[in-house]
């Protein structure tokens, strides 16, 4: 069972924080904070296995680690996950953010944490491995935006009008259409951009 | 992937804009337009946050961003809710007080919109647990989203249930999940499979209730399915040896299973590597670890598969490594032929060697796990093992410690002894005093002489004296009590001990030891002065 994935930066600052074991909030913080010790004090050449600190319950408990550019990717587990498997599931989740993101950054996830969590809620669900498909995941992703847009929100779709109007070519309307004996008078449109 | 690049603002720029005269316009109450701040987007207040350029500043953007929050909350402002809701979930993850949200996330679960729901929802799983009361209000927005038939928000409400479901919301929901097992979207299925899982750890009695379907849902071609599946039934037979002898019968079909995977090469969408969703290739080797121990018959069925898998997976790849381990794992948990047993462990020792870290680290592991069970086969690999004390990575040092001290016997203890003193004088300074009780106890257990003992316990005291307990002296005092012969020797050992470094420990004995026996210890200094 996964008991917490955990994302953040080079100095520690948390970018994703989801826990699958009931943990007081202070308690939280706090495996936040001593998991990132541990991690930070890791090379970069060594392998991806830490035993999990005390307040995450200790040797029973793995951190499973990977590291890219500016932020580190740490999953803790029980003894029941299969170690080298989860260094493989990271990198679905990631790859999986970077198709969602197109080529994610770190500012991707400071700015849309709630879309992470919606993409990670795809991948694992309950502590427990659900998808690792990542077209389907993708897919899913895809159809829950779709369906947020349709409700609107407050400013989202009229404003997306005004900027999908403004960036129509229109071509240039005659002022007069002329078709044999009608004489056709083009309202002014102008208003509307 | 992942690197820096500017921040890229795109359609929203506009919104920006517009969503503050729009705030403004909704309240009619002139006074209230004047008093009312817009609201922040939750990437406007990202940026406040990030902006400020201390702690205290911080701190001061954020209290009183969520002073408005609460103040809109009290009003009861349902348009906006869900922004405040995102932006107090933010505030929590950087480790903020964030209670007064708890019930706000009961309102945008019960709210019609997807939006609402898919931010109530997170709320829900990040916000509230079992020691709130509030928990169980959400019991009913669960059931009524669960029974819609909209899958994304049935997938909503099974992911939130498989979180932080109680006891008593797993009782209460049972029979709407189990009517979503055998819907016929996969999508909901796979979901609802897991939180069935969840809702057996919970209530174990649950057991009965999600133990019919697995037959049939073994059946299915879809991998999030066979996944979801294979993690139930593992979790039935764990918890009930009734289960675990009922799944026996599933033994071939997961063996069919399998092969199918293993033959398929690359082909579908869930490789990774080249290797066929090797997510589900080791559920399904654990699992029919399971159903294969202590059984003969089952064992026997999945002998021919298990060596197939151990030979023929491409091991160029972390995908295929991950299937070859759990394959080694259940080879030597079954009762497998004695052949396949020795390639098992041959491949774990060829493991060794590899010069990936995370491939020693893991092998370790597994050597580690047999140790007791076959530990001959095990010995066999003793002086690679050694090499591995030799590590700079601390995780694999500590994990050859283990397996070190494991491998010790009456036949190799002189030769351990001396590499184990040699890693003791070395090792990072957290394993020390694992190092040296793993020693002191390995002593007592094999000493081949008494003054070899003496002479390790010693060399220990005076290389990690104070990471060593302290009935380790104790022990000392009374092994040199026994051994009579001994006495001239050992406090010669210990006068000089004392000359080279006066540590706690062995000054502390010295003196102890010296008025025991004062006569003794003045005619040998005598002797060496």
């Amino acid at each position: 069972m996964i008991q917490a994935i955990l994302v953040f930066n080079n100095h520690g600052k948390p970018r994703l924080v989801r826990f699958y074991q009931r943990f007081v909030k202070e308690i939280q913080q706090q495996i936040v904070r001593e998991t990132f010790h541990l991690v930070l004090k890791r090379d970069d050449n060594i392998c991806n296995f830490l035993e999990g600190g005390s307040l995450i319950g200790g040797s029973d408990y793995k951190l499973i680690y990977r590291h890219y550019a500016t932020l580190y990717f740490v999953f803790c587990v029980d003894s029941s996950e299969s170690e080298l498997g989860i260094l493989d599931l990271i990198q679905v989740f990631v790859e999986t953010l970077d198709k969602c993101f197109e080529n994610v950054c770190e500012l991707d996830l400071i700015f849309h944490m709630d879309k992470v969590h919606y993409i990670l809620q795809e991948v694992v669900m309950g502590g427990m491995v659900l998808e690792t498909n990542m077209n389907e995941i993708v897919a899913q992703i895809e159809a829950q935006n779709r369906l947020e847009k349709s409700e609107g929100g407050l400013s989202a779709a009229p404003a997306r009008a005004v900027s999908a109007v403004k960036n129509i070519n229109l071509p240039e309307i005659p002022r007069n259409i002329n078709i044999g004996d009608l004489n056709i008078k083009v309202p002014n449109l102008s208003q509307f951009v | 992937m992942l690197n820096r690049k500017g921040r890229r603002w795109g359609a929203d720029a506009c919104v920006v804009g517009f969503s503050g005269g729009g705030v403004g316009a909704e309240f009619g109450d002139p006074l209230r337009e004047r008093m009312v701040v817009p609201s922040l987007k939750l990437q406007d207040l990202i940026e406040e946050i990030r902006g400020a350029k201390t702690q205290a500043q911080e701190r001061e953007v954020i209290q009183k961003e969520c002073a408005h929050i609460r103040a809109s909350f009290r009003d009861g402002d349902p348009v906006h809710r869900h922004r405040q809701l995102a932006k107090l979930l933010y505030v929590h993850m950087l480790g903020y007080p964030a209670h007064f949200g708890q019930m706000e996330c009961l309102k945008l679960i019960a709210s019609s919109r997807f939006t609402d729901k898919r931010v109530g929802y997170l709320g829900a799983m990040l916000l509230l647990d079992e020691r709130h009361d509030a928990h169980l209000l959400i019991t009913n927005s669960i059931k009524n989203d669960l029974s819609q038939g909209i899958q994304p928000v049935q997938g909503l409400a099974l992911c939130t249930l498989s979180t932080m479901g109680s006891a008593e919301m797993c009782r209460d929901l049972a029979p709407e999940v189990e009517k979503l097992l055998l819907q016929p979207s996969p999508y909901v299925r796979k979901k609802a499979i897991l939180t069935a899982v969840h809702m057996i750890r919970k209530v174990p009695e649950l057991s009965s209730v999600f133990l019919p379907p697995c037959a049939q849902l073994l059946h299915e071609r879809h991998h999030g399915i066979l996944l979801g599946t294979i993690t139930l039934i593992t979790e039935l037979c764990e918890r009930s040896p009734a289960a675990l002898r009922h799944f026996r019968k599933v033994v071939p079909q997961l063996v069919h299973i399998l092969r199918t995977l293993v033959t398929m090469g690359y082909s579908t969408e869930h490789s990774i590597s080249g290797v066929s969703d090797p997510f589900l290739q080791v559920q399904i080797l654990r699992l029919l670890r399971i159903l294969g121990r202590n059984h003969e018959e089952s064992s026997e069925t999945m002998n021919d598969l298990l060596a197939q898998v151990a030979t023929n997976t491409d091991t160029s790849r972390n995908a295929g490594n991950a299937v070859l381990f759990e394959t080694v794992l259940t080879i030597m948990d079954i009762r497998s032929a004695a052949g396949l047993r020795v390639l098992a462990v041959n491949i774990l020792g060829r493991f060794l060697l590899n010069s990936d870290r995370n491939i020693r680290y893991v092998a370790l592991t597994s050597l580690l796990r047999l140790v007791q069970s076959d530990h001959s086969a095990v010995q066999r690999h003793r002086p690679t093992v050694v090499e591995c004390l030799r590590e700079t990575d601390a995780s694999l040092s500590r994990r050859a410690l283990e397996l070190s001290l494991a491998l010790v016997n009456s036949s190799n203890v002189r030769a351990m002894m001396q590499e184990l003193q040699a890693f003791l004088e070395s090792c990072p300074p957290d394993l020390r005093a694992d190092c040296a009780s793993g020693i002191l106890l390995a002593a007592e257990r094999f000493a081949p002489t008494k003054r070899w003992h003496i002479d390790t316990i010693l060399h220990v005291l005076t290389t990690a004296g104070t990471h060593v307990r302290d009935d380790a002296v104790a022990n000392l005092t009374q092994l040199i009590g026994g051994a009579q012969e001994l006495h001239a020797y050992s406090v010669r050992r210990l006068y000089n001990a004392l000359a080279e470094d006066i540590s706690q420990v062995t000054a502390a004995y010295t003196v102890q030891k010296t008025s025991e026996h004062r006569a003794l210890f003045l005619r040998t200094s005598g002797l060496l002065s």
